[in-house]
């Protein structure tokens, strides 16, 4: 008989413990998978997860592949813990990236300093723009912000595939749905030579430090979590819950429309209509993954990244599907879940026969 | 085992999780008797109650009904036996007819649905507390709702009826019809099991009791050869305080003047306020009696600002008008509140006490510039804790693992460390032990003493006597005249807690001697 008992007081380490299970879990299933699908399962875990950051390219490769991730789920978190559940940030990113865009064509032959700048911010009000819709319905019409931002990200996908083919979309190009080649003065600034990582790394460290100082050492933050808890403690403590809800929605936004302007102006180097592999959305899974906390949202981050990475490489050198990704960030989460049921319970094993022993002596005792 | 008893439960033992419920209970319970089941908060009679009503599964221990051994797995089984039980808190649906309710409890026991109606009015008829089977549950007072839960269990061929806690919904007059149906039903034959903590009610109705401590019973008893105090010694051991002095003040000058209050409803079975009037001065305790339901929520909440008022000027803290004010504003004018629910609204179940600390305190320099400074929060934690006597392991610990008095204690603590004007409390010391009750209410002196203005809106009708100045109740949103405590009979209390608020109309609500009341 395996039951499960409640804690008296919830486990702090199972908290942590628990993402580490969960990732062990999910390399065993994968592993299991592997099998069954007739590869071999070492290797195939192998490519997956190891050889991707095998050399110095993979590691920066990495890490520009993690860094709209993370600056999607530090906001995302914030929201979370205000429990706001935004799940619109792989929309923001979009609407960044258009607006970024919509700026940076305009500075293809310049060399003005302000351009970066400009695409940058141009991109953070986008994503900003994007979210505070959510926070107005939410404030103002009582919607469900799930809902609209779920929806919003439709939106956004549609928004963008008209800039492409429409406003932004290259004079030149040949008719290709893309807008022009951004100039260098738009571009960010690559850090290593010879690799593609790029200064939104240094966004991406900021966006950890600020997220991590805000949340535990400011009141405002102190706010966003008890509002997360409990919201009637928050109103009859007086903070102001408008305030608080469209400050994280509108940060969350904020960032992942950086992260957006960060792809248009990094790696990609102009609008096409996939500057996301659906970095918003795997973004969810990080925060969660990360307990929401600034570090380990970091470090699930860029588990997620080498997945990403992984699983191209698998297609490309041992013919794994595409959606291997798909079912290892299920996976994860699946068992997180699961496994953080093990932080307010505990597993206890009895054995049938001890059991009927027990009941026993009183019944004895008695006649 | 012999025929005896009604009801036999021997040894009975559960465990949870970090403490003994019950350890080796035994209660027994004759044929046509009125039992007490007596007991402070956490002494253990719930989980008593919820083994015999089969929602909890016993660890140990037997039980016999009728002198024949009990098998029950749910609560389905208890009922077949003949077991009822009213629950302190009802289950009924308010959009429903008593009927309906009735049929949906029962089930297949209902019979048939036509004559379901009048074996209602016969049999609540027979008893003493008459029942329309066609109203809205909605349209029911409290004490009313208690009978269409007693009546579901009369409906059914009934040998033994659980009451948790009956009375602490009723108005005094509400008591003795309830008491007068009990004996009708003794005389049946049928016993009765009274889960009280009032022991002077105990004392005039039942037979025989049975008194519990931190889950192992300490005593039984013949409660009319005994008196309150030497009951009250079984339920709380030597080592607390019992006190039943009274230190009454008068106040100065208003600080909290409400004129003419009323609100809308705002969900569907809210009691919206009605044209309320009253002030509370410096240096003295208010207390507002009354049935839960009556308005009590909505009035702390209009004045706490949880529902604010655009376009009014009802409420004023000495002469700045607040309607209009959200609770921040309202708090930095002089307001502290302590809410009825203590996880989830008075404090944070999921945050440590530091962090619950900081909840309401933060101006009290705390925060820095915006940042929090950590060392200055765990310092106050740790007055409060120590100061009001909270039994926690550190100001680490999560408010959930506290226990429901040790809470209240760190929540009226922190409040009263802000020096607030005016403290608004609900049910101050609701399910909270006597030592952390006789602790409470000091604090509330205390303050009082040092002229905040306090307001204690409570059910809890000896609370109020023991510590208000004055005294009032609200019935259905209206509030009824306040007055001397002193002057106020309890029967007359209990008679504006029905609504009779007659005997004082023609002398007009603002200006009430208190040779009014004693009319």
């Amino acid at each position: 008989m395996i039951k499960l008992e409640p804690r008296v007081e919830r486990s702090k380490s199972w908290s942590y413990l628990s993402p580490v299970l969960a990732i062990l879990l999910t390399l065993i299933t994968g592993y299991v998978v592997f099998a069954l699908l007739g590869h071999d399962p070492l290797n195939a875990l192998y490519t997956l997860l190891v050889a991707p950051i095998a050399d110095w390219y993979g590691v920066t490769e990495l890490l520009v592949m993690t860094t709209p991730i993370l600056l999607c789920a530090y906001g995302l978190a914030l929201c979370y813990k205000a429990s706001v559940w935004n799940i619109g940030a792989e929309g923001q990113l979009l609407i960044g990236g258009v607006c970024a865009s919509a700026v940076a064509v305009n500075f293809v032959d310049s060399t003005s300093a302000f351009a970066l700048p400009l695409t940058l911010l141009a991109g953070i009000a986008g994503g900003m723009l994007w979210a505070g819709l959510a926070a107005f319905m939410k404030l103002r019409l009582n919607t469900n912000e799930i809902l609209v931002t779920i929806m919003l990200n439709y939106i956004a996908v549609n928004v963008l595939l008209w800039a492409v083919h429409g406003p932004l979309k290259d004079p030149h190009g040949y008719n290709f749905p893309e807008s022009a080649l951004f100039g260098d003065s738009t571009l960010l600034p690559v850090i290593f030579d010879g690799t593609r990582l790029h200064l939104g790394l240094a966004f991406a460290l900021l966006a950890l430090c600020a997220t991590w100082v805000f949340i535990s050492k400011t009141f405002v933050g102190f706010q966003i979590q008890v509002l997360g808890l409990d919201a009637s403690a928050a109103k009859m403590a007086g903070y102001k819950r408008a305030f608080l809800i469209a400050g994280v929605l509108v940060i969350s936004g904020g960032l992942a429309g950086l992260a957006g302007a960060g792809e248009v102006a990094g790696p990609i180097g102009q609008l096409v209509p996939q500057i996301s592999p659906g970095y918003g959305y795997a973004a969810i899974i990080v925060a969660f993954l990360g307990r929401l906390h600034p570090l380990g949202i970091t470090l699930a981050g860029l588990l997620m990244g080498l997945i990403y990475m992984g699983g191209e490489m698998a297609q490309i050198n041992i013919g794994l599907p595409n959606a291997i990704i798909g079912i290892f960030q299920g996976l994860m989460l699946f068992y997180l879940l699961s496994c953080d049921v093990l932080i307010g319970y505990r597993i206890k094993l009895s054995l049938p026969f001890k059991q009927q022993k027990t009941q026993l002596t009183p019944i004895a005792q008695e006649s | 085992m012999d025929n005896k008893y009604r009801l036999t439960m021997q040894g009975m033992t559960k465990h949870y999780p970090g403490c003994i419920a019950n350890d080796g209970v035994t209660i027994k319970i004759k044929h046509g008797e009125v039992h007490a089941l007596l007991g402070e908060n956490g002494a253990g009679k719930s989980t008593l109650m919820k083994m015999l009503y089969g929602v909890v599964k016993p660890d140990q221990g037997d039980m016999f009904f009728n002198g024949r051994v009990m098998n029950i797995k749910e609560p389905a089984d208890a009922r077949e036996l003949g077991i009822g039980m009213v629950f302190q808190h009802f289950s009924l649906f308010e959009t429903l007819t008593v009927a309906q309710n009735i049929a949906l409890a029962l089930g297949d026991l209902a019979g048939h649905s036509s004559s379901l109606a009048s074996r209602i009015s016969k049999t609540s008829a027979r008893y003493g507390m008459p029942l329309d089977p066609h109203r809205l549950v909605s349209t029911l007072s409290t004490g009313e709702r208690q009978r269409v839960e007693i009546v579901r269990c009369l409906l059914l061929d009934i040998q033994l009826l659980i009451l948790d806690e009956p009375t602490s919904v009723l108005t005094p007059q509400e008591v003795d019809a309830l008491f007068k149906t009990l004996h009708s039903l003794k005389k049946e034959g049928c016993s009765v099991l009274f889960i009280s903590h009032k022991l002077h009610e105990v004392i005039e109705l039942c037979d025989s009791a049975t008194i519990l401590r931190g889950g192992k019973v300490s005593g039984h008893c013949i409660p009319k050869n005994e008196t309150s105090e030497s009951i009250a010694r079984l339920m709380v051991g030597d080592s607390t305080p019992i006190s039943n002095q009274t230190r009454r003040a008068r106040g100065a000058g208003d600080f909290l003047t409400v004129n003419n209050l009323s609100t809308n409803a705002q969900a569907l079975f809210d009691t919206p306020l009605k044209n309320i009037n009253f002030a509370v001065q410096q240096g003295e305790i208010v207390g507002i009696a009354g049935v839960a339901g009556n308005g009590q929520e909505e009035l702390l909440k209009a004045l706490s600002g949880e529902e604010i008022q655009e376009n009014s000027s009802a409420i004023k803290f000495k002469n700045t008008v607040v309607d209009a004010l959200c609770p921040l504003k309202r708090r930095r004018l002089g307001l502290a509140c302590v809410p009825e629910d203590r996880l989830g609204r008075g404090a944070v179940p999921d945050m440590d006490l530091a962090q619950n600390a900081l909840l309401t305190s933060f101006d009290s320099g705390l925060v820095k510039n915006g940042f929090l400074v950590k060392q200055k929060i765990s310092q106050l934690a740790d007055k409060i804790i120590k100061k009001y006597k909270v039994k926690t392991p550190s100001n680490r610990t999560h408010a959930l693992s506290l226990s429901g008095g040790n809470l209240q204690k760190f929540i009226i603590g922190r409040e009263v460390e802000q020096n607030p004007q005016l403290l608004v409390m609900s049910h101050p010391t609701w399910g909270v032990d006597i030592g952390a009750q006789v602790a409470i209410h000091e604090a509330i002196l205390t303050l009082r003493d040092e002229g905040c203005a306090v307001l204690v809106i409570s059910e809890d009708l000896d609370e109020l006597y023991k510590i208000c100045d004055r005294i009032g109740a609200i019935c259905d949103g209206k509030l009824s005249p306040i007055l001397d405590t002193d002057c106020v009979p309890l029967v007359q209390l209990g008679q504006w807690m029905a609504g009779d608020f007659n005997h004082d109309l023609k002398n007009n609500t603002t200006q009430i001697t208190p040779q009014g009341a004693l009319a």
